[in-house]
């Protein structure tokens, strides 16, 4: 599985009360949820990912509320993956659970907003291709890889 | 072994050690308003939950209903539970996680799992209790199964006296400043010294504040004895009232260096600081003076018991004389998804647990976090306020 796009760049401790904030949580439609992605935290996401669909991160991202509409509303809005230093637990089972790549990677700092990046998941590479380098990382266990190529938890289950 | 080593080693029938990756049998699943994205999501998978007597639904994110969709999602919830004989709290019950115990749903040595990030909470009583989404929430209503990676554990140990009118949420908050936002994540936290002897109220509000620094589960209750990836001590005889200003938990700073800081309003309650011992250190402050005209004070007990036995102990009369809006259980502003919102530019002091940006309302509003004591003091005087100028009048009890 490869996945190449432009990325968006964010900081530390990124919470799911920015990610999704607690006034939409009513909301049961996915692509409802979408629109208000990152509304607390970057007014801009939504041109942003209209040509990155990769978010880039710090420490701790999705830290906070076990709201799942966190990772949700991001795979709606057209996120494909998310590489961060390092995840909350919750979102990170959430955002697998919900089809959507998320990689440790504790060379993340070194990626900026608007690098156009390619990742190889089994392989456990980061290719920047703006900045010419290779980040390596540890894949996902097959069991979690098989989650998210069947697109998220429900879609494998039904399958099975 | 540690608590967790312990207690997953029991659920997965095999020895385990942190670092494991096993499949554990769920004891408790407990789930709230989000109850209604669960639902959606089992019944495309199943029929029938592996064991409805083992899964617990408590209303309390936005209770009363507060618009049609909530209203449409609560009824939803009602008719799912009583299809399938599940264990079910409706809106005059109160926060989930005071309910689970209050209710007798939380044993020691328990693995409980919850869709909310607070349900850590159930340490206080030794479970090894943690927070799931909503998707994985229907695939355990299935299986009764969970995978869990076995936690790496933290040993924390408070010693010194108590210093008065600073209580475990300033020990919590201290600690979570000290730690940071992602100081404990993915580990277990297993709490030692003075804490051990306090009263499960107390326990409560640090297991549960313990998600503040990532913890995947705090518990009280272990012998010391196991293999610890770090051990820390606080002594907390010099300790000040604590208070996370914002937008973070972790960032802690004493009563002295906040104090003067104008308040719109006060919030008392929720599952971190909504029990009686809560209302009555509040009402204790309370008795006799007026919240300042400038401040709303907002009040959420835990729970519909906590509410009735602070109307018995006389509690609630304090309040509202006071000049404080006692509200109905529930998570009320917490979230900011329900009642109490803020309006940009305005100033909260809250008991609760978060204050990130736009927690409680407007992206532009801000939230202190404090203890009871300290959010009562600061109702007072219209700023963040030092409790420690006021004596302790006895109340209820």
């Amino acid at each position: 599985m490869f996945l190449k796009s432009k990325v968006i760049k964010y900081g530390d401790n990124i919470n799911t009360d920015v990610i999704y904030p607690g006034r939409y949580l009513e909301i049961t439609e996915p692509e409802e949820m979408a629109k208000h992605a990152m509304e607390d935290l970057d007014e801009n996401f939504h041109e942003k990912v209209r040509e990155a669909k990769i978010i880039v991160a710090g420490k701790n991202f999705g830290c906070g509320s076990s709201r799942e509409q966190a990772a949700t509303c991001l795979k709606y809005a057209g996120i494909d993956a998310i590489i961060a230093i390092s995840f909350a637990r919750i979102f990170f089972r959430n955002a697998i659970n919900k089809g959507i790549v998320a990689i440790e990677c504790k060379d993340a700092y070194k990626i900026e907003e608007g690098d156009e990046i390619e990742i190889d998941v089994e392989g456990g590479k980061i290719k920047n291709i703006s900045k010419g380098e290779v980040y390596h990382v540890k894949p996902l266990p097959p069991f979690l890889l098989n989650i998210i190529k069947a697109g998220g938890l429900i879609e494998y289950m039904v399958r099975k | 072994m540690t608590l967790a080593e312990k207690i997953l080693s029991e659920k997965s029938g095999s020895k385990v050690e942190a670092g494991d990756i096993i499949e554990a049998s769920v004891d408790k699943a407990m789930s709230h308003d989000n109850a209604a994205l669960v639902i959606k999501n089992f019944e495309k998978i199943a029929e029938k939950p592996w064991d409805a007597s083992k899964i617990v639904i408590i209303l309390d994110h936005r209770v009363p209903a507060n618009t049609i969709k909530t209203a449409e999602a609560h009824r939803k919830i009602r008719e799912f539970v009583s299809k399938h004989g599940i264990n079910f709290y409706d809106i005059n019950y109160g926060i989930c996680h005071q309910v689970m115990i209050e209710e007798g749903h939380v044993k020691e040595g328990m693995l409980i799992v919850g869709t909310d990030s607070h349900t850590t909470s159930y340490g206080a009583l030794g479970a090894f209790s943690t927070g799931i989404g909503a998707t994985e929430m229907a695939a355990v209503w299935t299986t009764g199964k969970i995978w869990l990676k076995v936690p790496e554990t933290f040993k924390i140990t408070i010693t010194g006296k108590l210093p008065p009118m600073v209580f475990s949420k300033d020990i919590i908050l201290h600690i979570i400043g000290k730690l940071k936002a992602d100081g404990a994540n993915y580990k277990a936290c297993e709490f030692y010294g003075i804490v051990e002897n306090m009263p499960l109220a107390d326990k409560i509000t640090m297991a549960n504040m313990s998600m503040e620094m990532g913890a995947k589960a705090a518990l009280f209750g272990g012998d010391g004895e196991g293999v610890y990836e770090k051990e820390f001590e606080f002594d907390v005889s010099e300790l000040s009232p604590q208070i996370a200003c914002p937008h973070s938990v972790d960032n802690v700073k004493s009563v002295e260096d906040v104090e003067g800081k104008e308040i719109n309003q006060a919030v008392l309650g929720s599952c971190t600081n909504g029990r009686i011992e809560d209302l009555r250190i509040a009402a204790s402050i309370l008795k006799g003076r007026k919240v300042a005209k400038n401040v709303r004070m907002l009040i959420f007990p835990a729970s519909m018991k906590i509410y009735r036995q602070a109307l018995e102990e006389g509690l609630i009369k304090i309040f509202a004389e006071a000049g404080a809006i006692i509200m109905n259980p529930g998570c009320g502003c917490c979230l900011g998804a329900h009642e109490g919102i803020l309006a940009s530019g305005e100033v909260a002091i809250a008991s609760t647990n978060r204050n990130f940006k736009g927690r409680m309302g407007s992206k532009e509003a801000e939230v202190y976090l404090a203890s009871p004591a300290t959010v009562a003091a600061s109702a007072i005087e219209g700023k963040i306020a030092d409790p420690r100028k006021y004596n302790w009048v006895r109340c209820g009890e």
